[in-house]
This record gives C-alpha cells, structure tokens and sequence, in this order.
C-alpha cells in the first residue's frame, strides 16, 4: 500500500541536509513502528522516496515523502505515533493513502511556492527597505529582462525565467514575497535564482546569507503546457479512517 | 525555537553545520537556572567521532538522571570553524543549551588517545578558559580528565584541575556532591580541589610535587599537602551484571562512525597480551546479565531507530553467553530491517553459521589478529593464537565460501627478530595455500585474498611491556621494508596485499603515552604553533612538533627508544590500577623468556587484581 506523508522542516532543521533528512526518516519508520515494506535481497532497505530536496539553510511547510508499507493504522494514529518521536522542528502534517497506481511523488514535481523574507539587517545592507525590495521585485518579475546565464553540468546556458515563474505578489504585512516557481527536472529553479537577477539588476551584490526562504507547498500539474491547473501533491492521497 | 551559538552566516560557511546545533533525537533538555550543576562532557575531537564514543552516552545518560545536575556535550570544531571562532572571537559553546562553557561548573575532557591533546588546548582556548590549571578561578569551570590517557596523566597534568582514576560510574556523584557543598561554604577553589583529593579515584596534580634525577628520569612523586594521597587508587563498578545502561542513546542527524546501537557486554579481558593496556587497566573481567542485555537491546532499538546493533566488550568471545547472545539478536532482528553487526568472535564453527546468516559470503572477509609473524614472537607478547588456530579457522571459513582474510600485526615488539618479521608473509603465504588445498578448482569464486596490515608498536603504562624500548622511526619503517619484500618473494604474492602507515605519529604517541610533566611545554608549544587535530593525517604537522621539542630543549628519545631500568620510578607510578608492578615486572621477564601465561579463566596469576572483590576472579 502506497503512502504519502506531508511534514514540515522549519526552525534549526534549515541545517539538516537532505540525505540527513533521509536518514533521519528512515529511522522516524522503526522509532514510530511504521509497517514499511522492505526491497529484496541482501541488504534490504525501505520503500520511501522524497518529493524534491531542500537545500541546507531553507525551511519547508509542504515536504513530502512517499512510502510502501504492508499495513497501517488510521491516518490520526499514524500521525500521533510519528509525531511522538519528532525532532524540534519536524513535523508530520498528514499521511494519507494513495490509489495502488499512484505516480510517486517525485515524478509529479512541477512547481513550487515560495515565501521569501530579508534576514534582519540586509535592507541597510542593500540600502533599502524591506517593503521597497519586494516591491521591487515584483515589477522587475512583470517588467524586467530575466534572461540569465544558468551554470550546469554541461555548461552555461541561457534562460529566461519569466516563463517559469507563475505567479508573484508582495505578503501581506509588505515586508516579504510569494513566489510559485516551476520545478521538477525538466524546469527547476530555485528562488536564488530570481532574487540573484533581481539584485544583479540594480548592480547589487547577491547576499548568499541574506534571505529566509520557506517553501510552502510542492504541486503537480494536471493541466498542460498551455493551461496549468497546480494541485498539491497532498490531494491525490486520502485519509485512512 | 532553540537558540543556536551561532549566527546562519557562519553555519551555512561551514562544513556539516548539523555538528554544532543539537537538537537530535534523546537529546536532554533541561532548564539550566533550575540545576545546580552544569557539566559539559567533552570529546576532544571532531563531533562525528566524539558522537560515536559509548562512555560518553554513558555518563550523559548517568548525569542528567540527577535532577541537579545538567550534562551537555561539547566537541572540538572542525578546522574551517575554529578559523573562524578566533577571528570573531566567537566562545565555544555546549550543544544542547548553546551556552558558552566557560559559565559551566565542570568541563570533563575525555582522554581516548594521546593525539588528541592539542585538542584539548584547543578546547580550552576556544572556550576562553586559561590553559593552565594555576590561571584559573572561580570564575571558570573545574577542568576534569577521565578515560583510558588518564592512567598516565602526567604530560598534561598542568591543563587540568583534576583527574579522575577509574570507570565513570563510580564516584561522580560523591563528587558532586562534594562540589555543592563546598560551594554553599564559601570554599576557596584550593579548598574544594583538597576536599575532592580526598575522594578515592580523584587526582588533583597541583597536590602533588615532582623531583627529577640528573639524567631526567623521575626522583620522586609526593604529595604536598595532607588532604592529597599517596597513591590514587582506580575506582570501577563491580556490581556490573545490571549496571544501569542508556536506554535512550542520541541519535546524531549527520552520518557518524558509530552509526548503531552499541551494547556493552563486558569489561575487562582475560586474556593478557603483553602489548595491551585496556586488558591491564580495566581488570578484573566483569560481564553483564545476558536477560538484561537482550531487554536493552530491544529498548534501545524502539528509542533510537537505528538500523543496526553491535556488541561491545575487548574479546566478546570470552563472554559466557556469547552465544545464547548472539542467537537471540540474529534470530529476533535479522531480517526485520534491523542489521546485526557482529563483533569479532573467534573464528570456529559458531561464528562461522551466525556470520554465514547475516553477513554475505562473498563479500564479506574475515579476520585474525596474529599481533606477531611467529610462534616465538607470540608467546612473547602472550597473545594466545596459534598458527594452527588461524589455518584452521581459515581452512573452515574457505569450506563455507569466504575467500578474504584480514590479518593485523605490530611491529617493533620486544625481541622482534627479523624472522618475525618475516613470519607475517609466511603466515600470509599459508593462507592462501590452504585456499587452494581445501577449495577443489570447480568450487573456487573468484581468487583467495590475503590482506596484512601491520602497526607499530608503542609501549604504554601499566603493561608488561612499560619498560620496553620503543623502536626509532628509521627502525619501524626498515621493519615495514623488510615484511613488504618478503611479501613479494612469495609463489602467491598475487592474492598477497600489505599494507602500512608513516612512523612519524607513532614516535610522537610513544612520547606522550610515556611522557612527565616535562612533556607539557612541548604539547602548548606544538599547539601554538598549529598543531591540531593530531590524529587525522592530512592536518597532523609533524615538523611543528619537531620544532616544539628543540624549542622545548626535551629529547624524544628519552621517552622512547631509552632503556628503563626494573627499579625506575615512573610518572604514573602513584596510581594504583589494581595491577601490581611485582606482577608486571614478572610479566616482563616472562615475555624475555617467550614463556606464555595462562589466562585468567584457566589459572589466576595474582596480578592483583583480585583485590577488586568480584568479577571473574570469582567465578569458581
């Protein structure tokens, strides 16, 4: 039976990597008594895979896992059980059943939303104000030349983000920004990447230490190139009564 | 939110910002204004090694059962961190509460091995806590040693307010005890230095007095003032069997070296091999209940999650119930994700099936700890295995599949001739002729590999072989040339590898297993000059420690190829282990006639021990 867990990573556990996080889950299943199935052979490992990983110093509200297991308890009790034995800063948000012929989490990976904060003291830094910044970006995201130059494994090549940021609007209290970004493996990019064009834009220097970023939620698309329609990755799992 | 020491800038410029933030799974959380004591516990090395080290969890656990007191750990930053803690001033901090550890009431250094000692400066300096013992107040905390280099104290002896002689257990709560007390009195911090000198097991070395003789050995060793003893005596647990174990371990988020719940199953040996000072220090042999073990197991497994259990003890063979032990875990957690990782047993017919059930054959090797090429060489370091033990175990394990063996060795023993050396390829080439007589050609996957790995040997206290001359670095390295030529003259060098390190750190752990007070000045000059992280070869400086001992005006061959007389006053004579030096002594001469002892299971050899009261000396 496939399941998908959502948990957030806030706090300290920005510093965790993500193969830590892996580990760490890994043994959440044995702490949590989770009937995880097990591969074949020797050395068995379990059945879990991760939606898409968080770079070190970044927090999550919507980070998801998919795993196997051969039997399970009620969705209330599993999270009880798992939550019970959770470091300070993770925290298991649903568990919830996936139809048998589900597409593992990974695959499914076509956006994400951001929320992005100044640490204290970069305004000065950048000689502006937090509500200027963000209102900055979001014109520069409507009106600017995104085209970058994006380092890979085979070289540089140019790119233009505009198309692979979906949506973008200053929060609420003014002082930070929303960002929904394409993601996945054929288009993936980071919110770096737009605040680095953004502050290369006004001939700043990128702060690399200089913004709180919170990834919000994770979506797939059940829509097409054309037409998007984002769903969560939490909506194609039910909740086990 | 817990706060952390350090700001998001430096945690995200280091390497592994997960060593420094704790937070991990069983870690203990306490509200510091309500204890009474603050103990940072200290592994004076990099956190994925200091997380790894079983005595530590043991006494986290023992500490903070005391609701006065509070036990936090404190690890040595990784070189990129240090650089940039002196450059910012930044003080060096305990994990779990992030305080600096300079506010604490007790800093207990553990002393695994003597390359860990600029370490300990390290430690010290970042915490902002004088170097020397004499420079501190009331304002820094009670600097305390413990652990395996405490059994020779003396080279950093200046560092440190105190020592403690003995196994962790035993009398740190008379010593906290003795802590509070003395601070509701208004003790002056000599007052409760005294007061705690009087605790059996505790040795203060401002208390104490050294004179030397004209060619530098020591005159003598006195107490100076009453409250201090003559001689410290070890303290150790003797109601071993159900001694309380931690139930709940820590659980590191980062890969560590002992990434695994780890079961102590015994203290002690039996067996006396003439090179090996644990098998001295932590006599007399005590095991643990083995219905109490397999309840810790199972309750150690459900806290932690690990995915791996392994047993702990110097020669788990010689425990009792090795295996009803190792049935019960194979049977109850093979398979169930849970990886039982087996300690090293004798090879025999047992060992053979449990490892043949959780191990894969083929890719698995096996191992022997000859310690000596020869017969000769063997008896003289007592070490009871014989050839025909080895080509044995060898001739079953290659009937069952495996196909590599691992061999280690030490050079530069007592006596060692250059046959001895020899006898390592020899020993090796048997091996592998056994292969080829027991494995009919059909039956053979893949080709027999003989791996040999030898180090070199340094005389530590407290052994048979304390009075041993220690070979020079030329000696050693002429030792390694001579194995690694025969090694190639063999018909089967093919299947034979050899494999063995630099000299230039075993010289210098010989100077300090061995070393005095003098020893100190070169330590603090080696570190001020950058020596660091000692243990780990792509930072040890070889040439700053060079230049500490001429800075220094101290001779290294003093303190290793020099040759000490029977009747020699030694640094660490004024602990009491146990051990006699009669008996030791006794033991030497032994090992200069190559003539065995038995073990302590076949016939008592009245080291002394006995005097403990319990273990096996009393089995019959």
């Amino acid at each position: 039976m496939k399941i998908r867990i959502k948990f957030s990573k806030q706090g300290n556990m920005r510093f965790i990597g993500h193969l830590d996080v892996m580990r760490y889950f890994q043994k959440v299943m044995r702490r949590a008594d989770v009937n995880i199935r097990y591969s074949e052979g020797f050395s068995p490992h379990q059945i879990m895979s991760f939606a898409a990983p968080l770079g070190v110093g970044l927090t999550g509200s919507g980070e998801y896992l998919d795993i196997e297991v051969l039997s399970t308890d009620s969705s209330a009790e599993m999270l009880r059980r798992m939550n019970a034995t959770m470091a300070e800063g993770i925290h298991i948000v649903s568990y919830k059943k996936l139809p048998d012929d589900a597409v593992n989490a990974m695959s499914l990976v076509a956006a994400c939303d951001y929320t992005v904060r100044l640490r204290e003291g970069y305004a000065e830094k950048l000689g502006t104000t937090n509500a200027d910044f963000m209102n900055g970006l979001v014109s520069y995201i409507a009106n600017g030349n995104l085209e970058i130059v994006k380092k890979t494994k085979k070289g540089e090549r140019l790119v233009d983000l505009k198309p692979l940021i979906f949506d973008s609007a200053v929060t609420e209290d003014g002082e930070g920004i929303f960002l929904k970004l394409s993601s996945g493996s054929a288009n993936n990019i980071k919110p770096e990447l737009v605040l680095e064009a953004y502050c290369n834009s006004m001939g700043k220097e990128f702060p690399a230490f200089g913004f709180a970023i919170n990834r919000e939620e994770v979506y797939a698309d059940n829509g097409s190139e054309q037409a998007h329609d984002f769903v969560t990755l939490e909506s194609f799992g039910e909740d086990i009564e | 939110m817990r706060k952390l020491a350090l700001s998001d800038e430096v945690l995200l410029s280091v390497s592994q910002p997960a060593r420094y933030i704790g937070g991990e799974i069983n870690m203990v959380v306490k509200d510091p204004s309500k204890v009474d004591v603050r103990f940072a516990m200290c592994f004076p090395d990099v956190y994925d090694i200091g997380m790894s080290h079983l005595g530590i969890q043991i006494l986290y656990d023992m500490f903070n059962r005391r609701e006065d007191t509070y036990c936090e750990r404190v690890y040595s930053p990784w070189t990129d961190l240090d650089k940039i803690m002196r450059e910012e001033q930044i003080p060096l901090f305990a994990l779990e509460s992030q305080d600096p550890v300079k506010d604490f009431d007790f800093l207990g250094i553990t002393l695994q091995y003597e390359m860990s000692y600029t370490n300990i400066l390290q430690v010290l300096d970042l915490s902002q806590i004088p170097l020397h013992a004499a420079d501190r107040t009331w304002e820094h905390p009670i600097v305390i040693g413990g652990g395996p280099c405490s059994y020779n104290p003396e080279p950093i002896a200046e560092f440190f307010d105190m020592f403690y002689i003995g196994e962790g257990e035993v009398v740190y709560a008379q010593l906290i005890e003795t802590y509070k007390e003395s601070k509701k009195r208004g003790d002056s911090r000599e007052q409760f230095l005294k007061a705690a000198a009087q605790i059996k097991g505790i040795y203060v070395p401002s208390l104490y007095d050294v004179e030397y003789n004209e060619d530098g050995t020591l005159k003598s060793f006195k107490p100076n003032c009453p409250e201090a003893p003559e001689t410290v005596e070890k303290v150790l647990v003797m109601d071993f069997a159900n001694e309380v174990y931690p139930e709940k371990p820590l659980v590191p988020f980062i890969k560590v070296t002992q990434d695994r719940v780890v079961l102590e199953i015994m203290r002690g040996c039996i067996r006396g091999c003439r090179f090996c000072q644990a098998g001295q220090i932590y006599k007399p042999l005590r095991e643990k209940n083995v219905e109490y073990l397999k309840e810790l197991a199972y309750k150690m497994l459900k806290s932690t999650g690990h995915e791996e259990i392994s047993l702990s003890s110097l020669s788990s063979s010689d425990y009792t119930d090795i295996e009803e032990m190792v049935t019960y875990l194979v049977d109850e957690f093979h398979g169930k994700g849970v990886n039982v990782s087996l300690p090293s047993l004798r090879i025999d017919a047992f060992s053979l099936d449990v490892m043949s059930k959780v191990q894969d054959v083929k890719k698995s090797s096996l191992t022997f700890a000859p310690e000596g090429g020869t017969q000769r060489m063997r008896d003289v370091i007592n070490k009871g295995l014989t050839e025909e033990d080895i080509l044995n175990g060898a001739a079953e394990a290659f009937r069952g599949g495996w196909n590599r063996v691992k061999l280690y060795f030490m050079l530069g023993q007592p006596t060692e001739t250059v046959e001895d050396c020899e006898g390592i390829a020899l020993l090796s080439e048997k091996i592998t002729e056994v292969f080829f007589d027991e494995v009919p050609k059909e039956k053979r996957q893949g080709k027999v590999q003989v791996v040999a790995s030898t180090s070199f040997f340094v005389p530590k206290p407290f052994t048979p072989f304390q009075w041993a001359q220690m070979c020079t670095k030329e000696e050693f390295l002429e030792k390694a040339r001579i194995v690694n030529r025969k090694m190639k003259e063999m018909k089967n060098h093919k299947c034979l590898k050899y494999n063995w390190h630099e000299a230039d750190v075993t010289v210098l752990e010989g100077v300090l297993a061995r070393g005095d007070r003098k020893v100190a000045a070169v330590i603090e000059d080696a570190y001020k000059n950058g020596a660091l992280y000692d243990s780990w070869s792509e930072s040890f400086k070889n040439d700053v420690w060079m230049q500490a001992f001429e800075n220094c005006g101290v001779d290294i061959d003093f303190y290793t190829t020099r040759e000490r007389s029977l009747d020699e006053l030694f640094p660490w004579d004024f602990i009491d282990v146990g051990v006699t030096k009669e008996f030791l002594k006794r033991e030497w001469n032994n090992a200069m006639n190559a003539k065995v002892t038995p073990n302590c299971r076949m016939q008592c050899s009245g080291c002394g021990a006995k005097n403990f009261g319990g273990g096996v000396c009393f089995e019959n």
